[in-house]
């Protein structure tokens, strides 16, 4: 200390009468930088910048969302509690001025002072190479844009310097909803390709580590799991003008320290933090704590259909039957969720998803079920769960354990670590988890295609088979595309109703997505992907 | 001199090529697919296999361990699949902010334990030495992790002297220029003193932390030798002829006491500096203990090759430099023997 004020006296000398009015010119300057700078705490951050590249993770997504533009985008209308939500059925244009959508085809007219960070103008061109990118890279993006009919570079067409259409592979109600994703992103294709190598010809390497878009912001420093520094794009043409001008997300990995760091007021947001600590935050009010159902989105218990005793629909049904729901909601979620379980017995299928099913914690039932299944003593069996949510997943397996005690059933607890839950859930053996799954795009049969039908994709965890079940998926994907309502109500009503006899997979909650910020930030949306959009935020 | 250095580095290696090949065995041994991690939530088996083929996973494991190999004779360490960025470079990065951390952690605690030890040890039973055994237990004894968050929570939380946990500097200021890599000295090259006093500030906490972690072997072991010694024929001879206690204790005593607490030394550091993962968690510190950890949990080969080879080179130079310090303080030892 005092060989640090000797220097300090020293420099002070030498400076002249200068220096005592510095520190405070630094201290202002910090505190007018700190109203336009938006401080986000997280437990990860991105590894790419580019939603493109090679196993680019969650928080990718967002850096992504915030510094690229896509065609087209969603509409905000009031969600539940009032916080702005996407609107899934409207869209407005983002890059594109004006967009047509015909029977099919749709052709989007560019923005004429649509700039990329660079200053080169955003020209069809780019558009094309950006789509064809997306469904040419492989991995991810390609499989999201397949999600929607759009396979093939031959399906995006330019028509003139700033006109593109996109042909229709079939008829697919999820293609225009595909265009609005993250994927779709457009990239300065100029740029990128003079980054490009014969190894490379996407240019991979290269948006990885910078952003070459024409988003509402840019990267301005990454330093990969420490930090991320955007700064605003004051030449953005997609929408209003964003207040935010600089926003710093930080890696902070103790969820205490992210909770600390809030109610001391030195960060302005945070999220992915435990339940208990959002629900105590919400209590004391001195942070806006938003809570909001994911779209499209169950945490259930599977049950894999192929083996014995879980190929028995008794033995599913009994499982229904003795699931601790409500002590899940309570001592798992502090209430933090939307349950799924026990609707009224006369209560009528909705044509919507998620929606809650009939069965609740009644033990005489589920013992009766076992019995007549011929399982009256029970048996053994494992649970398996995603050590990555372990917070949740822990205790709720726990709770399960417990109950199935209850009707003999011995169950061991199996810790699947992260890295390796995927490789387990593709191999299909697990005989009982837990998982969560949430579609980007918010429509039943959308879910349901993914999730039950026999073509057994990764998300059929269960390995669930039922031609009824093919038929009725089908029979609404297609009733939706061409429009036929009265067929797509029945074949929704009728596919809910076959999950729910056959519960090859049990559903327990909606999940919230929690995010905690200061009472000062506004402009917070929900967003399908359920991660921060800086575009809106306010501060102050 | 020389000769003996360089005989030592090549002793050292066989050692390393060894760690060289266990570390590619081990990580190809655990358990999970980094594939069909990378690949995403929401991958098909296609997309897993495509994500396979681009990460050269789906080569014979003999081929990809020479091309490792021929890798790590170019300098490269491959790509980081988490954080997306070569492994050289990071740890090139990362090393100067965990180094720093422990160096100054070291510090502190032999400012401390040392004194500590050797008043225990002259005074054997008195209040010096149950003080020493109290401290020293209680320190080692809580795990650092609870001892960090209770730091952070008095001195952050509740009184709010310190600053925010965020990593090496405070949000607003920009890191300075690299010199060394460490930022103390770096902001002080660079003449920016509120950088260089927010540098401080933010590494006051987690020093402390790892001091007082690392309190109980330095300070137990100086008392156990300084006790061994006191206690041995030359102490009496010198005290007998009217040498005055400060020039016994000093002079002949703690120097003679000083080997086997350079050892102890030498082991804390490897071991804080591998192990302080959790003060770097808890503190949001860029390090490289925090780096490897996270590596290992999603199956990230390259950062925990890298890591273990770092380590191992540094093992085998902090040997090289403990052997010499031998020299220096016993002439009895040469680096021969």
């Amino acid at each position: 200390m005092k060989r640090r004020d000797f220097l300090k006296s020293v420099s002070g000398l030498a400076a002249g009468a200068a220096l005592p009015a510095m520190p405070s010119v630094i201290s202002s300057a910090r505190a007018d930088a700190r109203s336009e700078t938006l401080l986000i705490v997280s437990e990860g951050g991105p590894n790419n910048l580019d939603i493109h590249g090679v196993g680019t993770n969650v928080p990718g997504y967002e850096v992504s969302w915030n510094c690229y533009d896509r065609l087209i985008s969603h509409e905000m209308k009031s969600g539940p509690g009032g916080v702005p939500y996407y609107d899934r059925d409207k869209f407005k244009g983002e890059l594109a001025e004006d967009f047509k959508i015909d029977d099919m085809s749709v052709t989007f007219k560019l923005k004429k002072n649509a700039k990329f960070h660079d200053g080169a103008p955003v020209t069809a061109k780019d558009v094309k190479w950006s789509l064809d990118r997306a469904v040419s890279v492989g991995g991810f993006p390609t499989f999201q844009m397949s999600a929607g009919s759009l396979t093939k570079p031959e399906q995006f067409v330019i028509v003139d310097d700033s006109t593109v259409r996109v042909d229709f592979a079939k008829k697919d109600r999820l293609t225009i909803p595909d265009l609005a994703v993250i994927v779709p992103c457009i990239v300065n294709s100029e740029l990128v390709k003079k980054n490009a190598s014969e190894k490379d010809p996407w240019g991979l390497e290269f948006t990885k580590q910078q952003t070459a878009g024409s988003g509402a912001y840019k990267v301005t420093k990454w330093t990969a799991g420490t930090e991320v520094i955007m700064e605003r794009n004051e030449d953005w043409v997609g929408g209003p003008l964003p207040k935010i001008k600089r926003v710093i997300w930080r890696m902070v990995p103790q969820a205490g320290n992210r909770r600390a760091l809030l109610e001391r007021g030195d960060a302005d947001i945070s999220y992915e933090l435990p339940f208990k600590d959002f629900q105590e935050m919400k209590a004391n009010g001195k942070l806006n704590v938003v809570s909001l159902p994911f779209s499209n989105g169950i945490q259930y218990i599977g049950m894999n259909v192929t083996k014995p005793p879980f190929d028995n629909v008794k033995v599913r049904q009994a499982i229904a039957y003795a699931l601790p729901y409500q002590k899940i909601m309570d001592a798992v979620l502090f209430g933090l969720g939307n349950p799924m379980f026990g609707a009224a017995k006369d209560k009528a299928t909705e044509v919507a998803w998620p929606q809650p099913h009939k069965y609740n914690t009644d033990m005489e039932k589920a013992k009766a079920l076992l019995a007549e299944a011929g399982y009256a003593n029970g048996f053994e069996t494992t649970i398996s769960f995603d050590l990555n949510f372990a917070g949740v997943n822990e205790p709720l397996c726990v709770l399960v354990q417990e109950s199935l005690a209850q009707l003999g059933i011995k169950t061991t607890i199996n810790k699947v670590p992260g890295a390796n839950w995927r490789t387990e859930l593709n191999k299909k053996e697990m005989p009982l988890f837990t998982n969560v799954f949430s579609g980007w795009l918010d429509y039943p049969e959308y879910f349901f295609y993914w999730c039950y039908h026999g073509n057994n994709s990764v998300f059929n965890t269960m390995s669930y088979k039922s031609g009824e079940m093919d038929k009725l998926i089908d029979g609404a994907r297609t009733a939706a595309a061409t429009g036929d309502a009265a067929t797509y109500d029945t074949d929704v009503k009728g596919f809910v109703d076959l999950a729910y006899t056959d519960v090859p997979r049990i559903p327990l909650y909606q999940p919230f997505v929690n995010v905690a910020m200061q009472k000062n930030i506004s402009g917070y949306q929900y967003w399908f992907h359920r991660r921060l959009d800086y575009r809106a935020m306010a501060k102050g | 001199m020389l000769t003996m250095i360089g005989k030592r580095l090549m002793f050292a290696i066989p050692s390393l090529i060894g760690v060289v090949i266990v570390t590619f065995l081990l990580t190809r041994a655990l358990p999970g697919d980094p594939a069909a991690y990378f690949a995403g939530p929401a991958a098909t088996k296609e997309a897993v296999e495509q994500i396979r083929k681009k990460l050269g996973l789906d080569r014979p494991l003999i081929e990809q361990f020479f091309r490792y190999t021929n890798d790590l004779a170019h300098g490269d360490f491959g790509n980081s699949l988490t954080t997306g960025q070569p492994v050289a470079a990071e740890i090139r990065n990362r090393l100067p902010a965990s180094a720093e951390l422990t160096l100054l952690g070291l510090i502190v605690s032999i400012v401390i334990a040392i004194p500590l030890g050797v008043l225990a040890a002259t005074r054997p039973g008195s209040w010096v030495d149950h003080l020493c055994r109290v401290t020293t237990t209680a320190g080692v004894s809580l795990p650092v992790f609870f001892t960090g968050l209770v730091l952070v929570y008095v001195f952050y939380f509740r009184l709010g002297w310190s600053p925010a946990p965020l990593g090496r500097l405070d949000v607003f200021y920009s890191a300075p220029p690299t010199v060394t890599g460490f930022y103390l000295i770096d902001t002080l090259i660079a003449r920016d003193l509120e950088a260089f006093r927010s540098a401080l500030s933010q590494l006051i906490l987690p020093a402390t932390t790892l001091a007082i972690f690392s309190l109980a072997p330095i300070a137990r072991m100086t008392r156990a030798s300084m006790l061994a010694v006191l206690a041995s024929e030359f102490v009496r001879t010198a005290r007998a002829s009217g040498l005055s206690p400060a020039t016994v204790i000093v002079t002949y005593a703690f120097r003679n006491a000083m080997l086997p607490v350079i050892t102890t030394l030498s082991m804390v550091f490897s071991f804080l500096l591998g192990a302080n993962v959790l003060v770097e968690k808890v503190f949001a510190w860029p390090g490289i203990g925090s780096y490897a950890v996270e590596a290992l949990i999603s199956s990230d080969f390259a950062p925990v090759q890298g890591f273990v080879l770092t380590m191992a080179v540094m093992y085998v130079l902090l040997n090289l430099v403990i052997d010499i310090l031998y020299g220096v303080i016993d002439p009895r030892v040469r680096l021969e023997g």
